[in-house]
């Protein structure tokens, strides 16, 4: 029996993209070993999200309201989700792979002397094992993970795994949490959010994505990346050569430290396809690429391409597009 | 201001993939004639904190947990500019999982003295996990910030960019912090100058067994891992890429805008 603890997030009445995957996940897990999915919401204030997520699949919707969980801030998370996960003792506790997640999943591992598992493409119960899919080496390798004790923290790869079916009027336990959280536990402040500007669709959503690279040679050259993306509706990104160079901002990258990206179509311009690029996007349905050199490794995973430079190649392909689309 | 960046040695991980091979019973990558460097964003980290001791003064050491060869990524920290660089080397703990690698690196950093500041990498060259920083402040009680890729001093306190899905944040901690570290264009590894590496050369590395931190001989080791390894696969790619020609590249742009109208993708 597999218990599935998830921290869920919703805007509204509505769980969040990653949401839907963490639940898609707890549920075909609990379902293969009887367990149950305990869904928890932290927050300020109650929020709406509890029909929501027991047609998603949750079992229990455990809410906990403290004035501390006004938004995300690390060290009362961690707190909470201590206490919440000694309450509930699930076996499998599963986080996104998000800002949060990331943070959150190794100190919780730490407080409950748990196994922590991160970036997983997949977990599956094998019997009474539990099974944690994911990429070493730069995705060069698919690693499968025995947890050979529980609790295990996990957290999930976003756009990686199948969403939660909704079912209307299926429904489940809530239950109140009472939590013991002091203002000293806080020992970090935000005092500033930056957001990039972000024209357009957002990178992880995007349907058609545009990223450069080292071969773009500066910022300038985004620009034209950017008129592209506008005319097909879509996101620029950026390889890590691009983004440590300070042509475009971090949060651009595209690939294992980066972003994941699974769009329809995804164009890679001076991009030569270092295995780790390669992490963040070959789950792109069409991936095209623009390259001088025709040994490039983008090339092993295109599935349409041109050998030459981008700068000539561009504006006719621009130009082309406007007139075709 | 002190700070500890703790490193970690691992093969090249950007090297081409015909030059990947992995051994089927240890599942790890093996190493033939590779080079061996210190992962990706722990250079990274050894930036950020030359960088704070040219603005601040103080000292930088570097931790290592590896074989005995590990010795030669202290060797290129010190050629980086580090002051002193400590490798603990102990055949059984490398074998333990990453919250064992936290409680060694944690009792090592102990007995050198609990620092200002922590820096590890954010997520490490090989095996990809991004744990080694959360896990470690926790091992040693201390505030935590993850993806972080400046770290500035003000008015007595840590000031740090951490880099989220849709920009970054200012956070404001008190020292002693443990930050871990990603990359961007204020903290690209410098080049070592040869007099550093003649000197690194020369310097002794302190080494340590698991005897010489006082452990808790449960949390390590292969035994004490919560999680273990099964099976190792790699992924096949088959190559199908439709290079589309044309005299110009003017007609081959042109071919495949088209190509994309007929595919239904534009
Ligand atoms: C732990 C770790 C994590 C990493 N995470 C990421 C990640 O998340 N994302 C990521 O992208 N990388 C990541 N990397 C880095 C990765 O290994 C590569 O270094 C990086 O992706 C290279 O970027 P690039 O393809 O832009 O540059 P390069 O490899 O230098 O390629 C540039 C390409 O541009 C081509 N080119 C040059 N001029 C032109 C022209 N005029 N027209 C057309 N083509 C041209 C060249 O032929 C070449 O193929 C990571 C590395 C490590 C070790």
């Amino acid at each position: 029996m597999t218990d599935v603890l998830v921290l869920v997030e919703g805007q509204g009445s509505v769980p969040t993209q990653n949401t839907l995957e963490l639940l898609g996940a707890a549920r075909r897990l609990a379902d293969a070993t009887q367990g149950q999915v305990k869904a928890v919401v932290l927050g300020a204030a109650p929020t709406p999200l509890t029909a929501g997520l027991f047609a998603c699949g949750a079992d229990q919707v455990l809410r906990a309201e403290h004035p501390l969980l006004d938004g995300y801030q690390g060290d009362v998370y961690v707190a909470a989700l201590t206490q919440i996960a000694g309450q509930a003792e699930p076996q499998v506790i599963l986080l996104a792979d998000d800002s949060c997640g990331k943070e959150v999943a190794p100190r919780l591992a730490h407080r409950l002397n748990a196994g922590v598992v991160t970036e997983v493409l997949a977990v599956e119960g094998d019997g009474p094992a539990v099974l944690f899919r994911r990429q070493m080496y730069g995705g060069r390798t698919i690693a499968t993970l025995v947890a050979q004790r529980f609790p295990v923290v996990a957290t999930v790869k976003p756009r990686t795994m199948a969403p939660a079916s909704e079912l209307a009027g299926r429904t489940g336990e809530e239950i109140a949490v009472a939590l013991t959280l002091e203002t000293s536990l806080v020992r970090t402040k935000v005092i500033q959010k930056v957001a990039e500007e972000v024209r357009g669709v957002k990178l992880e959503n995007a349907r058609v994505v545009v990223s450069g690279g080292r071969g773009l040679k500066g910022p300038e050259p985004f620009k034209q990346l950017e008129e592209l993306a506008q005319l097909l509706r879509g996101a620029v990104g950026a390889s890590r050569a691009a983004t440590d160079a300070g042509w475009v901002p971090a949060s651009w990258q595209v690939g294992q430290t980066g972003k994941t990206v699974s769009p329809d179509l995804y164009i890679a311009v001076g991009i030569s396809g270092a295995t780790q690029h390669l992490a963040g996007m070959t789950g792109s349905k069409t991936i095209v690429a623009i390259n001088t050199d025709p040994d490039a490794p983008i090339f092993k995973v295109a599935h349409l391409g041109i050998v030459g430079d981008y700068k000539a190649i561009l504006p006719k392909f621009i130009e082309k597009c406007k007139e075709l689309t | 201001m002190h700070t500890i960046v703790c490193i970690k040695q691992i093969i090249d991980p950007e090297i081409p993939a015909d030059q990947f091979k992995l051994d089927p019973n240890s599942m790890r990558q093996l190493r033939g004639g590779l080079s061996l460097v210190i992962s990706a964003y722990d250079q990274n980290a050894l930036e950020v904190a030359l960088q704070l001791r040219e603005k601040g003064g103080g000292k930088v050491t570097a931790l290592c947990l590896g074989e005995s060869g590990a010795v030669g990524a202290i060797k290129s920290a010190l050629g980086m500019g580090v002051d002193e660089g400590f490798l603990v080397s102990d055949q059984p703990l490398l074998e333990s999982d990453p919250c064992g690698v936290a409680h060694v690196l944690a009792k090592a950093i102990q007995k050198i003295g609990v620092p200002d500041l922590v820096l590890t990498g954010g997520v490490s060259g090989d095996t990809g996990d991004k744990v080694m920083g959360p896990l470690l402040a926790e091992a040693l009680g201390l505030p935590c910030v993850t993806f972080v890729s400046k770290v500035e001093v003000k008015d007595g306190k840590a000031l740090v960019r951490r880099i989220v899905e849709d920009g970054y944040e200012l956070v404001e901690a008190a020292f002693p912090l443990v930050a871990s570290i990603i990359s961007d264009d204020s903290n690209v590894p410098r080049y070592s100058k040869l007099k550093d590496i003649m000197a690194a050369a020369k310097k002794q590395v302190p080494t340590w067994k698991a005897a010489d931190l006082g452990l808790e001989e449960a949390r390590v080791g292969a035994g004490a891992a919560r999680l273990q390894v099964r099976d190792v696969s790699v992924p096949q790619r088959e190559s199908k890429c439709e290079i589309l020609d044309g005299e110009t590249p003017e007609e081959r742009a042109e071919r495949l805008a088209l190509r994309l109208r007929e595919l239904k993708v534009i």
